[in-house]
């Protein structure tokens, strides 16, 4: 079993004050970054590569690795820019915004490091609109840190401006993808950008710029504390450090839990530190193992480890680490009808497919749901959906960003794995789950 | 009809060329060319909706996807650059299957109407559903649709009905990309997503009307009005614009002899598929039902004008040249040519004059607009035009603007000039006034040096003298290329302390130190250039401050390569033409001196005439000889002087004193009504021949239909001529072309073969440069060496004092063109239906003004009442207005002041009072009063197209 003993990220969010300056340097907060500063740019850009530290946003992409992308000043003069992804909005995700209520520092105390890195002397931390506590978290402590020569024109006393700015979002899902993110910075409406160039060649501002999620960054000052080696061994593969995950739907216990990477999904949903497993009488039913984008689970496949990784075999992702649980008695064309209302009001509107797309997709799925669909109409259902992003998916839709991909692959792993549920309503023509269609679900709330 | 080829994405400019396979067909494209430009040069059709080559490839129809061997998934080809040994598919069934599956959805939620649509057939929606099949469409009516959306028809010239709309941005693109407006917007997200303007509609919006908006749409979503009434084109004839000095390439789409829409060319080199609302939309006036179709002559200007026949008018109006030199003299009479027509119609003008009235009286409207110009930049650099092609500003790093203002005046070059400015370019504003580059979306100027009109020469001396005395000057450059001596005497002038920053500032009211930054950033660019216009020009030190530009040009090596220079803003479309081809009194073709014997005798030779080596009249001292009874009879081709000349009421003293005026012209315009003989002209859509434009760029003019009054302009002069006994006998306009290049040295190489072959060329165009010269003065100036001038800055006569306590200055605007005989004839005038008054709050609120209040306008010369607009954009102490509406009489004010080379009116200063007013001014009450009676035509006569 593997659960993991001693938390990390979560260290400290207990203790009371851990929020404000004082009571983080009381513990040592901003001497990890003080010891990054001590060395060079391109040595801790290589801590932070032997650290297997991945993105916490959704891609697992390696940092350090991203990092290495911007050119040299030499090949490209222009300023370089640290833009945050605090735009935490996948649904049934729920950790950046607890590492901004409980230790904002220490993603300030990462920010500090990471710039130093960089060599960027101004970092944008776009939050999301709704973030309305966390964002005052984080303001008075950006604050607190400029009052105390954190920031500023000497970056913790060393010869190195550095500027932090707190960007709040204004409620738009595509803002959390990362060139849509730089556009809204940029004051522009939030519609993502082609690819290449990338970011970190041609980022905010036409310059040079990398985008990191909350918990990414966060983890930079443990990694200076224990080392890049103690942080790589603490992970599984390709992947170091633990995770964060955000637990919901029919389970005993949900909530943000800190997990090792060799945790598997069954222990996460049952074991009692986590889960606790289903009400009296429940069995799993369906799991969306990384924010509602991520193609779904069946019971079978809880085996799974929740390191970034593992997630491909099941053609699945370990994406934002909000995970969902459905149990036996849950309607999946109701739940998937959902999830599609949410892309379809997502969409940016950039894209056809996925503009015109989303809605008929969520039109179509109204219809099975209330009884009035055809198997035409779920054929149809795979069509469009197959039109924005290929199924089995390769890691490459038919659309500008991934918002595509985030509403057809669902579609295609819920008519895939769950293809009696969506006969069902057709031939009975209504819902056979009646009025409890989101199962146990239901009876908690 | 064909439409003009569109590769999908912009062409790049790299020399590299990489080869690859598109459906088995090898191509070798430049580097960076996407997938699907490369296809379509391999002759291939990829599907597209979101994509065109005037636009950055923007990858959101998701139609243009492709099948690349060796890489993952469908890339869209618009966003994907060609690569050497590609292998591309552009035909599978699994892309069949996602393009039909995209355009089934776009279908399930467009009208389908086709067949009633105003697009059909020119849709590209439509040829989009039949290449990939598109069959059925399996989604159903319900849910939210945007077929109800309501039209928006409130701009006079194009409607936008949503219904039809699929999103692709590109309307919102051009207007961002190629217009620089930024008017549009997709407002909302998801399926909600719009096409909006911020306003509650086009005409109420920042929308400027250019069009290319409505040349972008793929649908009809944005359609002309002329195409809803009159249905698709069927042909396309290759024109030029006949308004601006930018002088646009045009597509004239016609059904047989009618004009269905005018589209601007991508092969139009000065404006690259772009256009302006009076270019695109305003040519309405060709057909208007003013204009006069027969000739007609009168005795006496209180006469019914009498129609005759053209036999009957050449030879009356012959007969009274006849007998006005036989009465007062040989130099009794004389002509004005017309920067309207083209060369070939201005070079008979000229020919006529001097051919056939035996004198040099003949003049151009240059005269009050750019001969300061002329004078200047070839008394410098030793030629009388400006050093550029448009395309330079692209290579600009700072620009230097100087009474000019673009967005108004020359908006297809201010497109080019903004889209710079985007790219990160500085911009110095010199203006009296807060134009609108000063501050616009995306652009914002670094300085705006806003002085006292009339004090140019004062601001530039200032700049000149920072760069001279803070060690600026590119002393290598000008050691290399401009005159030692010239120089040496011009930086100790120039350092002088009366001519510093510091001492200007009395005069200019520019902060000294706003002028020190502005000269050093231009100083200190690596490629600074300077473009000007009639705020230049139009002053009594005119020339002095053309000078005084390109002195500071040389000083900072700014001449002779891309991305520099010295550019005069030129007003009318020909203007440079007529310059060309030997307006001006004292200059044969060419800018040639008429007392060189030499050139005199080659004309002499092939016209078989004498010359007179005396230089003729300018226009000012025509009216004023004619005021004084020794100048009779006026040729006047195609300008309106009662309207566009300064002091009005001395050009009309001038008219009304003359025996015979002759008026060529489309309308019986305001000079019109003290003339005598009227020969109906032509307009550019009813005849062939040239325009040239600012940058020297001489480009056809194609006949689309026959002239309404059966003559075109250039046959009208032969048959005068043939009346006065010349042996004219010219069948086309291109023997007139011959006839120019075996005369004028620059155009030796021009013929409309080459221009049919090139598109266009520009000047100087002979053995030396056969394919014309984009960029003059690169190895050496044309004169040899830069000459540096002395630009000692004389106040001007005309100063504010207690009776006429303020300054006017006058300009443009943007939807009406000169004297409004055009664009006061169309739509435009939903835009400015009058010329108003800009006052200063201060000087407002000190006369009691509140926008729209009726103002006496009060100078030493005469008066007229117009409607005031309060606002910042002027100075306090400053007023402006604009001479675009014959009835406001703007000119009634200005004054005879000009400068002193070149005798170029003053228009830009003039001491006024202003105070609020209950009727019009006497002059004008005067004038209407008049204007029917002097506009009478005989009873029976049917001169419009009824």
């Amino acid at each position: 079993m593997s659960v993991l003993t001693e938390k990390v990220m979560m260290r400290d969010w207990a203790r009371a004050g851990q929020n404000t300056l004082s009571v983080y340097k009381q513990h040592g907060g901003y001497a990890q970054a003080k010891k990054a500063l001590e060395l060079s740019p391109p040595q801790i850009i290589d801590e932070v590569k032997k650290s297997q530290l991945r993105g916490r946003g959704g891609a697992g992409f390696p940092t350090g690795l991203k990092w290495s992308f911007v050119p040299s000043i030499d090949k490209n003069p222009k300023p370089r820019y640290l833009a945050i992804n605090a735009d935490e909005s996948e649904p049934g995700t729920a950790k950046d915004r607890f590492i901004l209520e409980n230790d904002p520092h220490l993603l300030l105390e990462g920010i500090a490091i990471a710039c130093y890195a960089l060599n960027a002397h101004t970092c944008y931390i776009y939050s999301r609109g709704e973030f309305k506590y966390p964002s005052s978290v984080l303001d008075k402590a950006i604050a607190d840190a400029y009052a105390d020569g954190i920031f500023g024109k000497k970056l913790l006393g060393k010869d190195f401006e550095l500027n932090v700015y707190q960007v709040r979002g204004a409620g738009a899902y595509i803002c959390g993808e990362e060139t849509a993110l730089l556009e809204s910075l940029e004051g522009k409406k939030g519609w993502p950008r082609l690819k290449p160039p990338f970011p970190a060649v041609v980022g905010l501002f036409g310059c040079p710029t990398v985008v990191n999620n909350v918990e990414t960054i966060a983890a930079l000052p443990r990694i200076f504390e224990k080392g890049a080696q103690w942080f790589s061994d603490l992970g599984l593969g390709k992947s170091g450090g633990t995770r964060l995950v955000t637990l919901s739907g029919t389970v005993n216990q949900p909530g943000t839990y800190e997990v090792a990477m060799n945790t598997t999904m069954k222990e996460l949903i049952f074991e009692k530190e986590y889960g606790n497993g289903l009400p009296e009488g429940r069995s799993v039913k369906a799991v969306i193992p990384g924010g509602s984008s991520a193609p779904v689970l069946t019971a079978d496949e809880l085996d799974v480890k929740l390191e970034f990784d593992a997630f491909k075999p099941l053609q699945s992702m370990a994406g934002s680490g909000g995970i969902i649980v459905m149990d036996d008695t849950t309607c999946m064309v109701r739940c998937l009808w959902r999830v599609a209302r949410f892309y379809a009001e997502e969409s940016c509107g950039q894209c056809t497919p996925c503009r015109e797309g989303q809605p008929w997709m969520t039109r179509l799925l109204r219809k099975i749901e209330e009884g009035r669909g055809t198997e035409e109409d779920l054929e149809t259902l795979t069509n469009v959906a197959q039109a924005i992003a290929p199924w089995p998916p390769i890691g490459l839709g038919n659309t500008i960003c991934a918002l595509g991909d985030a509403g057809a692959l669902p579609v295609q792993s819920f008519v895939q794995k769950f293809k009696k549920d969506f006969l069902d309503h057709i031939s009975l023509k209504r819902c056979p789950y009646g009025d409890k269609p989101w199962g146990a679900l239901g009876e908690f709330r | 009809m064909n439409r003009e080829r569109d590769l999908g994405t912009k062409p790049t400019g790299s020399a590299e060329q990489v080869k690859l396979t598109v459906d088995g067909r090898e191509v070798t494209v430049p580097k960076g060319t996407s997938v699907l430009a490369a296809a379509s040069l391999a002759g291939l059709q990829i599907p597209k909706l979101c994509a065109t080559d005037s636009l950055e490839a923007f990858g959101s129809c998701r139609l243009c996807l492709v099948e690349i061997d060796g890489r993952r998934g469908t890339p869209a080809s618009c966003t994907t650059p060609a690569e050497a040994g590609m292998v591309v598919h552009t035909q599978t069934p699994r892309l069949l299957a996602l393009r039909r599956g995209v355009m089934e959805l776009y279908v399930s939620d467009h009208p389908l109407d086709c067949l009633t649509c105003s697009a059909n057939g020119d849709c590209e929606l439509q040829d989009v559903a039949g290449a990939v099949g598109l069959r059925e469409v399996r989604y159903g009516n319900d849910g939210e649709q945007h077929r109800t959306a309501p039209k928006d028809e409130s701009n006079p010239y194009f409607t936008f009905d949503s219904s039809k709309c699929i999103v692709c941005s590109r309307c919102v693109r051009a207007c961002e990309e190629v217009q620089g407006t930024f008017a549009l917007t997709i407002e909302g997200r998801g399926l909600s997503s719009k096409v909006a303007t911020g306003t509650d509609d086009f005409l109420s919006s920042e929308c400027v009307s250019c069009g290319a908006c409505v040349q972008a749409c793929p649908t009809a979503t944005l359609n002309e009005k002329s195409v809803i009434t009159l249905g698709t084109p069927t042909e396309a004839v290759e024109t030029t614009c006949a308004y601006c000095g930018v002088g646009c390439g045009f597509r004239a789409e016609t059904q047989g002899e009618r004009v269905v829409r005018m589209v601007p060319s991508k092969r139009g080199q000065a404006n690259e598929g772009h256009s302006c609302v009076k270019g695109r939309f305003a040519w309405g006036y060709a057909t208007h039902q003013d204009r006069v179709k027969k000739p007609m002559i009168r005795a006496r200007i209180t006469d019914p004008w009498r129609e005759v026949s053209w036999d009957e008018a050449f030879a009356h109006a012959a007969a009274e040249f006849r007998r006005i030199q036989a009465s007062h003299g040989v130099d009794a009479i004389g002509g004005i040519t017309s920067s309207r027509c083209t060369n070939e119609e201005v070079f008979l003008v000229q020919k006529l004059v001097r051919a056939g009235f035996h004198n040099n009286n003949v003049d151009t409207c240059a005269r009050v607009c750019h001969s300061p110009t002329g004078y200047g930049l070839k008394q410098t650099f030793g030629t009388s035009a400006g050093t550029q092609d448009f395309r330079s500003v692209a290579q600009a790093d700072v620009v230097l603007l100087i009474g000019a203002n673009p967005t108004e005046a020359h908006p297809v070059f201010a497109s080019r000039l903004k889209r710079r400015l985007r790219e990160g370019a500085k911009l110095i504003v010199a203006d009296p006034r807060r134009i609108e580059l000063v501050r616009t979306p995306h652009v914002e100027a670094s300085h705006h040096l806003a002085l006292k009109p009339g004090t140019n020469v004062a601001l530039i001396n200032a700049l000149a003298h920072v760069v001279v005395t803070e060690g600026l000057v590119k002393e290598r450059y000008v050691q290399e290329r401009c005159e030692p001596k010239d120089f040496e005497s011009w930086a100790r002038f120039i350092a002088e302390a009366k001519n510093s920053p510091e001492a200007m500032e009395a005069h200019t009211g520019v902060p000294a130190a706003d002028v020190r930054a502005a000269a050093r950033l231009y100083a200190t660019a690596k490629n600074a250039a300077i473009y000007y216009g009639l705020g230049v020009t139009e002053h009594s030190q005119g020339s002095t401050m053309v000078m005084g530009m390109a002195n500071l040009a040389m000083a900072t090596g700014n001449v002779g390569r891309d991305g520099v220079g010295v550019n005069p803003l030129r007003g009318q479309n020909n203007v440079q033409g007529s310059c060309d081809m030997g307006s001006f009194p004292h200059e044969l073709s060419g800018y040639r001196h008429v007392s060189d014997d030499a050139t005199r005798e080659l004309f002499e030779g092939l016209w078989n005439a004498p010359l007179s080596k005396e230089p003729g009249l300018r226009i000012p001292n025509m009216l004023d000889e004619a005021v004084g009874g020794r100048f009779k009879g006026l040729y006047v081709q195609g300008e309106d002087i009662a309207q566009s000349d300064p002091n009005t009421q001395h050009v009309v003293a001038g008219l009304e004193a003359m025996e015979c005026v002759i008026v060529h012209d489309l309308f019986l315009n305001e000079t019109a009504k003290y003339a005598h003989v009227f020969f109906p002209g032509s307009s550019f859509l009813e005849k062939d021949g040239t325009f040239t434009n600012a940058e020297r760029r001489i480009s056809r003019v194609r006949k689309v239909m026959a002239p309404l009054a059966g003559l075109a302009d250039w046959e009208v002069t032969q048959g005068f001529a043939r009346a006065l006994g010349l042996p004219w006998s010219y069948q086309h306009p291109s023997e007139v072309m011959e006839e120019i290049a075996v005369l004028t040295p620059t155009f030796t190489g021009v013929s409309y073969e080459r221009l049919d072959q090139l598109g266009s060329v520009q000047w100087p165009c002979n053995d030396k440069a056969p394919t014309g010269t984009p960029i003059m003065h690169v190895d050496r100036f044309v004169r040899g060496k830069g000459r540096f001038m002395l630009t000692e800055f004389i106040p001007t006569l005309e100063k504010s004092g207690p009776r006429f306590p303020l300054l006017l200055t006058t300009g443009r605007i943007l939807s009406q063109y000169n004297v409004g005989a055009q664009t006061a004839r169309t739509d435009n005038v939903t835009w400015h239906a009058e010329d108003v008054l800009e006052v200063h709050p201060f000087d407002a609120e000190n006369r009691g003004l509140k926008t729209g209040d009726l103002v006496l306008l009060q100078s030493r010369a005469g008066e007229t009442t117009l409607r005031a607009v309060v606002t910042e954009k002027v100075q306090p102490g400053v007023v402006y207005t604009t001479f675009h509406h014959a009835k406001t009489a703007a000119n009634v004010v200005t004054t005879d002041y000009s400068d002193w080379a070149t005798n170029c009116p003053e228009y830009k200063v003039t001491a006024v009072q202003v105070s609020r007013a209950s009727e019009a001014a006497a002059f004008q009450q005067e004038d209407r009063r008049r204007d029917v009676a002097l506009r009478q035509v005989a009873p029976g006569a049917v001169h419009a197209s009824k």
